[in-house]
């Protein structure tokens, strides 16, 4: 099942980037996309199940819209301190719990992390994210704990779990 | 159409500058890579949005729309490989640091 996805999605993509809907590019398409299925599909789509779901879906868009919020947020702020004469930097690493389970959603909530305001990911140790974070505004882990996350962990408990 | 798209590409070029600026000004290799990432991978993705705008639904148009997710993706994997490299390295953090949560977990 997880590998007529990984085809049909790689398929698409080939003809997306090609832009051209003749037979000879849909037989090279369909032969790379096979070639990849082949090597890579074992490693993506562990719940296939989970992408027909109208809900997820749902929670997907609220994420993406909250997500470019904070990303246009994440520029403005390093503008700032960029551009501030005195620098307000306050670097350092601190350590966050995460309650997420699979790699997908861990990986995805990293990714956001890396693109949220002033942090950014350096490494994930079980369900430990140790975070960059360029201004530390708190030294105590529950109150940073809730700033680092946001809501991104909520989200992406509801859709990609 | 071809004034949004110019718009949005100058917005692109200008947080591109910021994280140039950025690269120069902070202190050390961790706060230079937190510009470098945010703001050259926003700047990125909003030219190739201005370049989309631009070309509408062709050829370039479709290939600049489907570069911004895979630039989101590579940007933060390839800043976290970065980061991590650095740390195993060696490189110290700068003098302004406070707190360095991961020095007993990498060991």
């Amino acid at each position: 099942m997880r590998y007529v996805a990984f085809f049909i999605l790689g398929l698409v993509f080939w003809l997306l980037l090609t832009f051209k809907l003749t037979v000879a590019n849909l037989i090279a398409g369909a032969v790379a996309s096979l070639l990849c299925t082949l090597i890579f599909a074992r490693y993506y789509f562990t719940g296939v199940v989970k992408f027909i779901q109208p809900q997820r879906w749902f929670w997907f868009l609220v994420y993406l819209v909250r997500f470019i919020f904070s990303c246009i947020k994440a520029n403005l702020d390093v503008a700032y301190r960029v551009l501030h004469p005195k620098m307000p930097i306050r670097p350092g690493i601190v350590k966050v719990k995460t309650s997420l389970k699979s790699d997908f959603a861990k990986t995805l909530l990293a990714n956001s992390i890396t693109m949220t305001p002033g942090t950014l990911t350096v490494d994930i140790i079980d369900d430990c994210f140790y975070i960059h974070w360029i201004y530390i505004r708190s030294e105590d882990p529950e109150v940073y704990t809730k700033m680092i996350m946001g809501a991104f962990e909520k989200y992406i408990k509801k859709f990609a779990e | 159409m071809t004034m949004v798209a110019m718009i949005i590409i100058s917005i692109g070029v200008l947080f591109n500058f910021f994280g140039c600026i950025g690269l120069i000004r902070l202190p050390d290799v961790y706060n230079r890579l937190q510009a470098a990432t945010k703001c050259v991978t926003l700047g990125c993705c909003s030219i190739l949005l201005g370049v989309f705008i631009h070309f509408g639904f062709t050829d370039a148009g479709i290939k600049g729309l489907i570069a911004i997710p895979l630039l989101f993706f590579s940007a933060t994997v390839a800043a976290h490989a970065l980061i991590r490299g650095t740390y195993h390295f060696g490189v110290k953090m700068s003098d302004k640091s406070v707190k360095d949560d991961y020095k007993s977990a990498s060991k």
